[in-house]
């Protein structure tokens, strides 16, 4: 494995380890762990970092939707144009370019339901290309971010064992 | 490696019912429709309720080792089950194990040097012989066949076989391979006996929970068994549970830690969401039990019945699954012509050291045991 | 009641003791737990569940359900091995019950049976239950705790009949590479040793495959190897392992098995069959998470001047603690409530050594070593 591939391991696992820590995990030196840190966030391998929040135990007022976009391309716009304009705005969370029925899905949030849907009728659906959208609001979370939310396993363990 | 396995591997002999079951794979392989009579275990699903708490288990995440004696909480339940059979049953005194069999084996590994004699009643279940020879063991048999397999009558020759050299009676009431449930009277024997000669009594009372009419009595609770009693139980036959592999033993605390040291170096302990649903059988499962013993009685009287009409008359069990037919003297014949000619399946009791029987397991629908016994008499097997 | 004599004269394990010391205190973050800390694979539990609703709830074939023994041959071509999954494989419940049924098959009264030492705590029991004699060969941390012809023949191992190894081994977390093999396989063939080969941990291996002593020149017909699915699959709380062997040692085991046990557990069975067909990436995944906390500690341990090489297999690291480990241990519950076990529990050449076990979160791992680490400085400063 490269070393880079090493430190994204561990990333993805916790963003937030110290490179101290990640030069332990991997086996590398700080300086090298820094370097490769470095040179993923230059070449836009890493983007961010960012807490993977359950936001109904946050206590704040949050709503998510799936939204479903269709569009019909013409001679001079292509997806990237489009997607393009609907990720910037901050409310589109994730955006991306699927397979199958529609061909875009965004992740879009908001502080209430008619948040979303002011949102999405009022700024994504007038633009041109996009004939129809289809919103679907998230009732519950479960896992994200690779993360599973509520329950865990129990570990029952015993503390000392052969 | 080739030639130097110890001699303990050649005191057993390969199962005698290997021979039949075989036979049997053979004819069904040939596209022989075979009704098969020589199974040990419950045709029933598992209770409803137990396969949920299984499954509960599991999807919590039961998947890492217990306790090497069991779960606290399985342990708690096994021994309020003992005290409501009259049993002075604690947690710290059961080991939980995977399946009766290795409750049985470790009782006997703990119990038998080489040498020390172990007194069996025949016709025994064919485990206790090989589980002795194991062990070093030498066995003096006492044959109940004459008595319709009651012990009772054979009280007298039983007190011939044990003697200051008896170190280990094995009692298994109800019995595998033949149905007896013995009396009171008969254990309180056994009881004078152990008492007088200083004999540990192994009580297997897997079948406890199937018997027709008459409540078997525990061991343990006779007067002086306490000390001297390994309760066997399990799961297996009660629950229709064979192959989740749960049963256990009961004895005083200090049998319990000396066992529980080979019961960790040798198996580490039973299946973690096993033991969970085991709690959830021993809590709420009475109404499923009653209704597999009264389906097992209700075969068990339709067998005596077919029998009686084509003249043979058989020693009616009170429990288990099992019954006797008397057949030839050659049972080992006997059988194999069952299955050549009649497609029909049993064990020859000699492998129980009964010759000259059969043992029907009536674990199997009440049309296919009507075929049995017609297809044994078409074929002039009855 | 007259209990046998090998069941009196087992000593109580040293385990059951820092079990109990651990257990009495509520704060404990332990390193003593030998098990996975990972639960055993969504796919191989949900393959369960749909066995019992399916209700295969009856007892298999003695050796196991056929399936189970294909899948099982097949996932040993990787290690270059061949077994017959119709005589040269037997399931069991557990791995534990594999090495008592090897002990029995292969162990007559009298008989030596040599022991790598530190190793895991059962295999001396089990052959003085089986009535044989242990022999100790002590492994040496200058050696990496790897078995060498020359500590075999200092310990006088040319008498024995039988050689119990264990690698990936437990304490120690040493592997041994197929040159070192070579060496303790032809050991075995000169003084005609058959062995008992338990590779448990055979999947958690880092940075180089594991190899088996049964793929040395003329050691398969002398070698029963044990495995099974408790650590690699996460799945120590189903009991499942097996035996790979010349079909007359499986069948020697079968008959005892057939018994004492009659089947390996269902479930289990089908949890096993799924992980062998679909948990390959799950394994690795474990396998990958363990190697850091692997490197994590021991780059820890190295900080802190705790002496430790490099374990390269299994999930534990055997540090030496410079003195009396039973004392340090106890101290260091006692302390700082971190549970670690005495390397002399696990045998002779043990002592002076811990054994840590990282198959606990990265989280748990670093506030542990934290501890480790002010115990270790307050002992300095205390003389
Ligand atoms: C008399 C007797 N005891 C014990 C057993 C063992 O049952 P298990 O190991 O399935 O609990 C059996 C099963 O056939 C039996 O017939
Ligand atoms: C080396 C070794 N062998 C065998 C076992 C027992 O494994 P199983 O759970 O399969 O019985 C263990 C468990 O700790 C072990 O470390």
């Amino acid at each position: 494995m490269s070393d880079e591939r090493e430190v994204l391991d561990v990333l993805t696992t916790n963003a937030r380890e110290s490179t101290a820590d990640i030069a332990a995990q991997t086996g590398l030196d700080e300086d090298a762990v820094e370097e490769a840190i470095a040179s993923l966030e230059r070449r836009g391998v890493v983007h961010g970092y960012q807490a993977v929040v359950d936001w109904d135990r946050a206590g704040t007022d949050r709503v998510r939707a799936i939204v479903e976009l269709n569009v019909e391309l013409d001679r001079e716009t292509g997806y990237e144009e489009i997607a393009d304009r609907i990720a910037k705005f901050p409310a589109v969370e994730a955006l991306h370019l699927v397979s199958g029925d529609y061909d875009f899905a965004a992740e879009v949030a908001g502080d209430s339901m008619q948040d979303v849907s002011g949102f999405v009728s009022e700024q994504v659906a007038p633009i041109p290309e996009i004939t129809q959208t289809v919103t679907h609001y998230v009732m519950e979370t479960y896992k994200d971010g690779g993360v599973r939310f509520g329950d865990r396993d129990e570990d029952d363990r015993l503390s000392v064992s052969p | 490696m080739t030639d130097d396995f110890t001699d303990r591997i050649q005191r057993v002999e390969p199962s005698a019912t290997l021979a039949i079951s075989n036979l049997a794979a053979e004819k069904e392989a040939e596209g022989a429709d075979i009704v098969d009579l020589s199974v040990g275990e419950p045709d029933f699903d598992t209770p409803e309720n137990i396969v949920e708490a299984g499954t509960e288990a599991l999807e919590a995440g039961h998947t890492g080792y217990t306790s090497s004696n069991g779960v606290p909480e399985l342990k708690v339940a096994i021994a309020e089950k003992l005290r409501g059979d009259g049993i002075e049953a604690e947690a710290d005194e059961v080991i939980v194990t995977p399946g009766a069999k290795q409750a049985l084996y470790e009782t006997v590994q703990t119990l038998v040097e080489d040498g020390d004699e172990v007194v069996l009643l025949d016709p025994a279940w064919v485990s206790y012989e090989a589980m002795v020879k194991l062990a070093g063991g030498d066995l003096q048999r006492v044959d109940l066949a004459p008595h319709d397999f009651q012990l009772e009558p054979a009280l007298d020759a039983l007190e011939d076989a044990v003697s200051d050299d008896t170190e280990l009676l094995i009692v298994n009431s109800p019995s595998n391979p033949t149905g007896a449930v013995y009396s009171d009277a008969a254990l309180e024997g056994v009881r004078d006996l152990a008492v007088d000669h200083d004999v540990t009594v192994v009580a297997d009372e897997i079948y406890e929970r199937i018997t027709y009419g008459v409540e078997p009595t525990s061991l343990a609770t006779l007067e002086g068994m306490a000390d001297r009693t390994v309760t066997i139980n399990g799961f297996s036959k009660a629950f229709s549970m064979t192959g989740w592999r749960l049963g256990y033993l009961h004895a005083t605390e200090a049998f319990v830690s000396q066992a529980g040291k080979l019961h960790s170096h040798s198996v580490s302990c039973a299946t973690n969401f096993v033991q969970r649903a085991g709690i959830e059988a021993l809590a709420n499962t009475d109404e499923a039990v009653v209704e597999m013993r009264d389906a097992f009685r209700d075969r068990r009287d339709l067998l005596v019945d077919l029998l009686a009409d084509h003249g043979v008359d058989v020693a009616v069990p009170d429990g288990a699954f099992y019954m006797m037919l008397p057949v030839d003297e050659d049972d080992q014949a006997w059988c194999e012509a069952a299955i050549e000619q009649a497609h029909v399946a049993c064990v020859p009791g000699s492998a129980f050291n009964a010759p000259g029987y059969a043992r029907i397991s009536y674990a199997a629908s009440e049309q296919r045991l009507r075929e049995a016994i017609e297809r044994l008499a078409d074929n002039d097997l009855l | 009641m007259n209990l046998s004599d090998r069941v009196t004269d087992l000593p109580e394990s040293g385990i059951r003791k820092f079990f109990e010391l651990a257990e009495a205190r509520d704060d404990v973050i332990s390193l003593g737990v030998g098990e996975p800390d990972f639960s055993a694979p969504w796919a191989a539990r949900t393959a369960a569940i749909d066995s019992l609703e399916r209700g295969r709830t009856s007892y298999t074939s003695n050796r196991g359900i056929r399936e189970l023994r294909e899948a099982i041959a097949d996932h040993h071509r990787r290690y270059d091995q061949a077994y017959d999954p119709g005589d040269e494989i037997l399931v069991t419940t557990g791995a534990s019950e594999a090495v008592d049924l090897a002990l029995r098959a292969l162990v007559d009264p009298g008989d030596v049976v040599a022991i790598h030492e530190p190793t895991y705590i059962s295999y001396g029991p089990g052959v003085e239950l089986a009535g044989g004699e242990p022999l100790s060969v002590p492994t040496r941390a200058a050696d990496d705790f790897a078995l060498t012809r020359e500590r075999l023949a200092a310990a006088g191992a040319e008498r024995a009949d039988t050689l119990v190894l264990c690698y990936p081994n437990n304490p120690t977390g040493a592997v041994m590479t197929g040159e070192q093999l070579a060496a303790v396989a032809a050991f075995c063939r000169e003084h005609d040793i058959q062995v008992i080969a338990d590779e448990i941990y055979a999947a958690l291996t880092y940075g180089r495959d594991h190899e088996s002593i049964a793929t040395q020149p003329d050691m398969r017909e002398r070698t029963v190897v044990v495995n099974g699915f408790s650590k690699a699959y996460a799945m120590t709380g189903l009991r499942l392992g097996y035996a790979l062997g010349p079909a007359e040692a499986i069948d020697a085991m079968n008959r005892i098995h057939q018994y004492t046990m009659l089947s390996a557990p269902t479930t289990a069975q089908y949890a096993a069959l799924e992980g062998l067909r679909s948990c390959d990436s799950e394994v690795a995944e474990m396998v990958s998470e363990y190697d850091r906390r692997r490197r994590f500690v021991h780059s820890r341990f190295r900080e802190m001047g705790l002496d430790c090489f490099e374990p390269r297999g299994a999930f534990y690291a055997f540090p030496d603690c410079g003195g009396d480990d039973e004392r340090f241990a106890e101290e260091l519950l006692e302390s700082q409530g971190v549970a670690v076990v005495p390397g002399s529990v696990f045998g002779e050449g043990g002592e002076g050594h811990l054994r840590v076990s990282y198959a606990t979160s990265m989280r748990e791992l670093k506030r542990a070593t934290d501890r480790i680490e002010t115990f270790l400085t307050e002992r300095r400063q205390t003389p």
